[in-house]
């Protein structure tokens, strides 16, 4: 519904503008990208792109890319699946607590996932050697393997898989189910013959999105695979920089080429499917189907807790163990407990404090701009025709689609030299991390926004047109306070992916300018594992409680903006 | 009695009781309504009929056999009913075939008889030709008919309609009312029927079972209900007419002419017995009404006129001063004054 009237005024033109501005900025990282990765192809074989697909690296860490990214979206696929059927289908209690318990691994940055899982395992693990079950000093890291990443990868995107499959069986109609049942189908024929095939779709680009997101991880296999010599393409390009520098930008350019023309076919194919899975359901949908579990009630609950204790549970354990000894391998008991570490990261270490700060400051300010820019621009996109409107969102979405390392050193290429005209050198600054969050969580903060937009009632703006509220009146007085709470969700979705955010920032930070994320990891790396482990437990506490207040929002906001509530 | 036995049903969501000790009976092969205004409960019964809603207290019964008490619930799969939904709920991942025979399936039933109770059933439905669409290809009343196929492959011993025709346009409901009617006829099903629409539930049920508040109200042939309905409430809810007070008479009773023309002219206080009048029970007299031969004098003034095609509705003020509807063959000036003759009336129960 566009109201036709006075809009060919300058508030129209003002909007336009930003929009216009804002698609460039998106879209000015990839590129730059292709630009460099494409350059000097006519000098054959010493071109970078020709180098880089001639290096039996390249094709041993696509492998290795490939191969635990295919097998975290397995296991992704099965923890998934378990649950989003249990939880959205059957009368199983204590639905909420699930569905959060099972969220969490996704909004837990990779690096304190990879960290409580080491700290789980291993010889030196002090849960392990506490109650006197670790393995001899000397034996393997069983993680520090292409399998462990793939575990871990599977764990991390198994909420993804979770919520696009809760969200297709949301979308059933109740009646399509009753029907079956009405028709003489029993309750595992009904699953088989209508919901299965009905939310394939669901599923599949579940699957696919999980396969996306543990191809463009870099904080698991950092962990994991760069001590034990492997390497995935995100991994790579980051040994190679941390090695080389900006020499090998070029080369770099490449191989994040071929990471993002991976990710992009991912993405594609996981459109497609979504677009497939609407089928165009009439009928009173968003009712659980409330399938009753029966004698089987108890079984079903237990499995389900089990899985969360040994994917959530037991490794958060691990890491609270080892963040309350006094060094690593020894055993927590009640002489050696201490919270020295804790004194240590807060008290001490100068390096916690400005890694904090650094991050709030980039996390909080980057919510802050991406706000503001999110109403002016969802405003601008639902004025334009469908067409346009999809290929603006692509554009948006690019710098998110785009694994991190990609962007980051897309990033790179575009500030390395100081901005002309104004002569203002971002690269090697807090500013160049800045920008590229701000390019990164555009989406994650317009998509809320737009939901809410598109489901007000038309006539409310028109109402207010007709008693001669002007365009920008209009927007701040009717449509913000009936949007705000998708606005301020938005904002606090993006402040906390930006404050744990590692993959972006590992490749642009300074001296300095750490960030929360790269804290932790150069302690780890550093072999500081205790301290890491006292940061990773505020990390996830301060991570709990954000999702928290998020839930407390959810009641107010659109269906589907708090990623985990139904 | 055979066939299908509410006996004293309850359903109690938390604090609200949307089904409060409702009894019905009835036959095999009838073509029952549940009636009523939004959130009365019908649609809840319906579902606690299916089975997918488990009951509080009391027992359903089908043909004998026990399907659900606070103690026992068969499953909706077992009970051998089919169901009308008002979206249709058609499976979009099936064709309009696949779609009829699935019961069929569940039933194992295969080859050649599969083939020809599938063809056999949207034969009825006038569908032959739409077997291989997908759902989404067609329009509202070809969706509705599918799922009335899909209904009939079964022999199913109840079917229940959920508002199917309230997704329909006006013209469309017309011939799907004869779809239905015609479908009773030929399978003598018994059927339930839940609508909010009073003319819907008029032309096609046998028996209608009007409900208010979960409870039932009155449960009658559509006749009785029009002729003789309980309440002041029905009275409102089913039909025209106009509801005076008048002194004698008791609820249940029907009154002539001039019981209702004494009951009228006794004094305000007197007059507590609510009467319904038809408009087709009452005769306007257009010319001189202060000569007229009219013996209880009885007059009126038109307020307003309105034009229904084959009659003009009139709405009248008497000179006690209640409002009275009735029809016309020819036009009247709005404000002329007119005598009035009452025919006959109903006593009804007074709302609480």
């Amino acid at each position: 519904m566009t109201p036709s009237l006075n809009l060919g005024s300058q508030h129209r033109w003002l909007l336009s503008l930003i929009t216009l501005l804002i698609v460039l900025l998106s879209l000015a990282p990839s590129v730059r990208l292709l630009i460099e990765a494409l350059s000097d192809l006519g000098q054959g074989s010493q071109a970078p792109l020709w180098k880089v697909l001639n290096a039996a690296r390249t094709w041993r860490a696509l492998w290795h890319s490939l191969y635990t990214s295919g097998l975290g979206m397995l296991i992704a696929l099965v923890l998934g699946s378990l649950f989003a059927f249990v939880i959205t289908l059957t009368d199983i209690r204590g639905k909420a607590w699930l569905v959060f318990c099972f969220m969490l691994p996704m909004m837990i940055p990779p690096q304190v996932t990879a960290l409580s899982w080491l700290q789980l395992f291993g010889p030196a693990s002090p849960l392990l050697k506490s109650i006197g079950m670790a393995p001899p000093l000397g034996s393997p890291q069983p993680l520090y393997s292409a399998e462990g990443i793939a575990l871990l990868l599977g764990i991390q995107s198994a909420p993804l898989v979770f919520l696009a499959l809760r969200t297709s069986l949301l979308s059933l109609p109740r009646e399509l189910i009753e029907a079956a049942r009405i028709s003489g189908a029993r309750q595992t024929q009904v699953w088989g013959h209508i919901i299965l095939p009905i939310t394939r779709h669901g599923l599949i680009a579940g699957a696919a999105m999980a396969f996306i997101s543990s191809l463009g991880n870099f904080g698991i296999p950092a962990m994991l695979g760069i001590p034990a010599g492997y390497y995935v393409l995100p991994t790579l390009i980051y040994q190679r920089m941390a090695s080389f520098g900006t020499g090998v930008l070029a080369e770099m350019a490449a191989l994040s080429l071929l990471i993002g023309v991976l990710a992009l076919a991912g993405v594609a194919l996981q459109q497609y499917w979504m677009n497939r899975s609407r089928f165009g359901l009439g009928g009173h949908s968003g009712r659980a189907h409330d399938f009753s579990l029966g004698r089987y009630r108890p079984l079903v609950t237990a499995l389900l807790v089990g899985v969360l204790l040994v994917i959530l549970v037991a490794p958060l354990a691990a890491l609270v163990v080892s963040s309350l000894v006094p060094a690593m391998g020894v055993p927590l008991s009640v002489e050696s407990i201490t919270l020295n570490a804790y004194h240590e990261v807060i008290g001490r270490q100068g390096a916690t404090w400005r890694a904090v700060r650094n991050s709030l400051w980039l996390a909080g300010g980057a919510a802050l701009v991406l706000m503001l820019c999110s109403l002016p621009l969802a405003y601008r996109l639902q004025r334009l025709p469908p067409r346009l409107q999809q290929l603006t969102l692509s554009a948006i979405e690019l710098p998110y689609a785009l694994p991190g390392v990609v962007l980051a050193i897309a990033c790179i290429l575009l500030f390395v030299r100081p901005l002309p005209l104004i002569n203002l050198a971002l690269y090697g600054t807090l500013g160049l991390i800045f920008v590229a969050y701000l390019a990164r969580f555009l989406v994650v903060c317009l998509k809320p926004v737009s939901a809410s937009l598109a489901q007000l009632d038309p006539s409310l703006e028109e109402a207010a047109q007709l008693a001669g509220a002007g365009p920008w009146r209009r927007l701040i007085t009717i449509l913000l306070p009936l949007i705000a709470p998708s606005l301020f969700a938005g904002g606090l979705l993006v402040f906390l992916l930006a404050v744990n955010e590692l993959t972006v920032s590992a490749l642009l930070w300074s001296a300095g300018n750490e960030t929360l994320g790269v804290l932790i990891f150069n302690l780890d790396e550093g072999g500081e594992s205790v301290l890491a482990s006292a940061v990773s437990v505020l990390v996830v506490i301060m991570v709990a409680s954000l999702m928290l207040s998020l839930s407390l929002l959810a009641p107010r906001l659109p269906k589907g903006v708090v990623p985990w509530q139904g | 009695m055979a066939g299908l036995a509410i006996h004293r049903v309850t359903k109690q969501f938390g604090d609200h009781r949307a089904v409060d000790d409702l009894s019905l009976e009835i036959a095999p092969g009838e073509f029952v309504a549940l009636l009523g205004p939004s959130g009365c409960g019908k649609t809840t019964m319906l579902r606690m009929l299916a089975g997918f809603e488990q009951i509080s207290s009391g027992t359903l019964t089908l043909n004998g056999t026990l399907l659900a008490s606070d103690q026992h619930h068969v499953p909706p799969e077992q009970r051998n009913m089919a169901m009308v939904f008002q979206s249709y709920a058609l499976w979009p991942h099936m064709s309009v075939a696949d779609n009829v025979g699935y019961p069929l399936k569940l039933r194992r039933v295969q080859g050649s008889e599969y083939q020809r109770r599938v063809a056999h059933a949207l034969e009825q439905v006038a569908l032959t030709p739409y077997a291989q669409r997908s759902p989404q290809e067609l329009s509202g009343g070809q969706r509705q008919r599918v799922a009335l196929a899909r209904c009939l492959v079964t022999d199913p011993d109840v079917v229940l309609l959920d508002e199917p025709l309230a997704n329909l346009d006006r013209n469309l409901r017309a011939s799907m009312e004869h779809s239905f009617v015609d479908f009773h006829r030929r399978t003598q099903a018994t059927m339930v029927y839940v609508t909010h629409d009073q003319s819907e539930a008029m032309a096609m049920a046998d028996r209608i079972a009007v409900m208010r508040d979960g409870a039932l109200v009155q449960w009658a042939t559509p006749e009785t209900l029009y002729r003789e309905p309980r309440s002041e409430w029905v009275a409102r809810f089913i039909g025209q007419g106009s509801q005076l007070q008048v002194a004698g008479g008791a609820p249940g009773q029907q009154l002539n002419e001039s019981a209702l023309m004494q009951g009228l002219a006794a004094p305000l206080t007197a007059r507590t017995q609510p009467v319904l009048v038809r408009p087709e029970h009452i005769r306007i007299e257009a010319h001189s009404p202060a000569h007229s031969t009219n013996p209880s004098n009885l007059t009126g003034r038109v307020e307003r006129l309105t034009f229904r095609g084959e009659r003009y509705e009139l709405h009248l003020r008497l000179s006690t001063g209640e409002a009275l509807l009735a029809y016309h063959h020819t036009a009247l000036n709005e404000g002329q004054h007119v005598a009035v003759r009452l025919l006959e009336g109903w006593c009804l129960e007074p709302d609480q």
